[in-house]
C-alpha cells in the first residue's frame, strides 16, 4: 500500500459507464483505479495510489451542480484521502466544469487538487484558483503526456510540502493568485530595464502578461442615426441609488437593466456608481459624467438620434472575469437586438 | 462585453478612458474618454463647459457609429 492516497474523479465516459446515454448519471464510487486512472496509478509508482474513483455524468454534474458537489463532498469526507485528482478533461467543456466543481469541493475540505485541462476550457477560467491544473492538448490524444504531468505535479506537491512554486517552474497553469515577495530591484528600475531591452529588440520577460483576446468583425455603420434606436451600456457601475441589484463593487457576477422612461438627466439624488475601482466622487456628483443621458436626450430632441432606448444596462468592470463579461455582453446584445436597437454606446471608466 | 454585443449584430462605440484596454479587448470603434473617474465630463470646468465637452464626445461617438470601418479605429475629438 502506497503512502499517499488519491481519490480520482472521472466522467461517465472515461469512467467506462457509458456515452451520452449515461450523461445523467449521479455521482457514484468504484474501488481502485478506472480507465485513465490506471495509467495515472502506474505513473504514481509506489509513492501514491488511487484508492477510489468517483464517476458522474457530465450533464448530471452541470445541471445539478449543488447536488453533485454535495454527494462528492460526502464521498470525500468518508475517505482517508491525501489528494484529489480529476480528468484530464482536455477541452471538453462540461467535463472541465465538473472537474472544476470537484476542485471547489476539495478546496473547501482543505484537500489539494490536481487535474489536467486545455487552457480555453471554461472550467479552467472558472475554477483555476481551487486547485492545480496542468496544461493538456485539446483532445484525448494528449492523454499520455497529461497523465505523466499530473503525476509529476502530485510528486512535487508533496515533496515541497504543499508549496510547489510558481506555475512555470512547477508546470501548472497560472491560478490567478498573486503572492507578495521581495525583489532586489525596485519596480521602476525593472520596468525601465525591460523597456530598454524591448527598444533594443532583446528578449525580456514581462512580469504581468496581458490576457489574449479574440477579435470581432466591425459591423457596418448605421446609415441614418436620426431614425435609429440607440442604447447605452456602461461598465462604470451607474445604478439607481441604493444599487437595487446589489452589483458587486469588484468582480461583478451580474449586470442590471434600468428604466430610462422620463429620465432626462442623471442626478445625484437618483443615481450613483457601484464601481469600486475608481474614485466615485465625480460620478456620484453627476452620473452623466459616466453615462451621458442629459446630452443624449438633447441629441434626441435635435433629431441627431431617432430615439434613446427605454432601458440602459450597467455592470461594474473591475476585476470582472473575461468569462463573466462575455456572458453579460452576450445576454445584453441578444436583448438589444430583440428590442430593435440599432446602435450601442458603451462607456467604460 | 463590447465584442459580444457586436457579435450579436449591433455596431458598438466604446467610450473608454483606458485606451490600451479598449484596444486589447478588441473594440472596433473607440472614442477616448476624458479621464477614468469621469470619461464624459470634467469637474474642473464650469457646468456649461462640461456639458459642451460631454456633447462633443457623444457627437464623436455618433460619428463613429455612422462611419464604416475595416479595422479597429480610434475617433479622436
Amino acid at each position: 500500500m502506497a503512502e499517499l492516497k488519491v481519490v480520482h474523479y472521472l466522467n461517465q465516459f472515461f469512467g467506462q459507464v457509458g456515452d451520452e446515454d449515461e450523461a445523467d448519471l449521479p455521482p457514484q464510487r468504484k474501488e481502485g483505479a478506472v480507465g485513465p486512472g490506471k495509467a495515472l496509478n502506474q505513473a504514481l509508482e509506489d509513492k501514491a495510489e488511487i484508492v477510489r474513483t468517483i464517476i458522474a455524468g457530465d450533464d448530471y454534474f452541470n445541471e445539478n451542480k449543488e447536488a453533485a458537489q454535495e454527494k462528492i463532498r460526502e464521498f470525500l469526507q468518508q475517505e482517508d484521502v491525501d489528494i484529489v485528482a480529476a480528468g484530464p478533461a482536455f477541452n471538453a467543456g462540461r467535463y472541465g466544469m465538473a472537474c472544476g466543481g470537484v476542485a471547489e469541493v476539495a478546496d473547501e475540505l482543505g484537500l489539494p487538487f490536481v487535474s489536467g485541462i486545455y487552457p480555453e476550457n471554461p472550467g479552467y477560467e472558472m475554477y483555476k484558483q481551487y486547485g492545480y491544473f496542468i496544461e493538456t492538448g485539446d483532445s484525448v490524444g494528449s492523454m499520455r503526456q497529461g497523465i505523466s504531468d499530473m503525476a509529476d505535479l502530485i510528486f512535487r506537491y508533496f515533496e515541497t510540502d504543499g508549496s510547489p512554486g510558481k506555475p512555470k517552474e512547477a508546470g501548472y497553469l497560472p491560478r490567478g493568485i498573486r503572492k507578495n515577495f521581495f525583489r532586489e530591484e525596485r519596480g521602476a528600475r525593472r520596468a525601465v530595464d525591460m523597456l530598454v531591452k524591448k527598444i533594443n529588440e532583446e528578449e525580456f520577460e514581462t512580469e504581468y502578461p496581458m490576457p489574449s483576446f479574440d477579435r470581432v468583425e466591425p459591423k457596418p455603420a448605421v446609415k441614418d442615426l436620426g431614425e435609429a434606436l440607440v442604447a447605452v451600456v456602461t461598465t462604470g457601475g451607474i445604478v439607481p441609488k441604493g444599487n437595487p441589484d446589489k452589483i458587486e463593487a469588484s468582480s461583478a457576477s451580474k449586470f442590471g437593466k434600468y428604466k430610462l422612461n422620463g429620465v432626462t438627466d442623471l442626478t445625484s439624488e437618483e443615481f450613483e456608481t457601484a464601481h469600486g475601482g475608481y474614485d466615485p466622487t465625480y460620478a456620484n456628483q453627476d452620473p452623466d459624467r459616466v453615462l451621458p443621458i442629459d446630452v443624449l436626450r438633447e441629441l434626441e430632441e435635435e433629431g441627431k438620434i431617432g430615439k434613446l432606448h427605454e432601458y440602459y444596462y450597467a455592470t461594474v468592470g473591475n476585476g470582472t472575469s473575461v468569462s463573466n463579461a462575455k456572458a453579460f455582453g452576450k445576454a445584453i446584445g441578444e436583448e438589444l437586438v430583440k428590442d430593435g436597437v440599432q446602435a450601442v454606446i458603451l462607456t467604460s471608466t | 462585453m463590447v465584442k459580444e454585443i457586436e457579435k450579436a449584430g449591433l455596431p458598438v462605440v466604446h467610450v473608454a478612458s483606458i485606451l490600451p484596454i479598449s484596444k486589447t479587448v478588441g473594440a472596433n470603434r473607440i472614442v477616448p474618454g476624458k479621464a477614468i473617474p469621469f470619461p464624459l465630463g470634467n469637474p474642473k470646468v464650469s457646468k456649461e463647459e462640461e456639458k459642451k465637452l460631454r456633447k462633443k464626445i457623444v457627437e464623436k461617438s455618433l460619428e463613429a457609429l455612422s462611419t464604416d470601418i475595416e479595422d479597429q479605429t480610434v475617433f479622436k475629438w
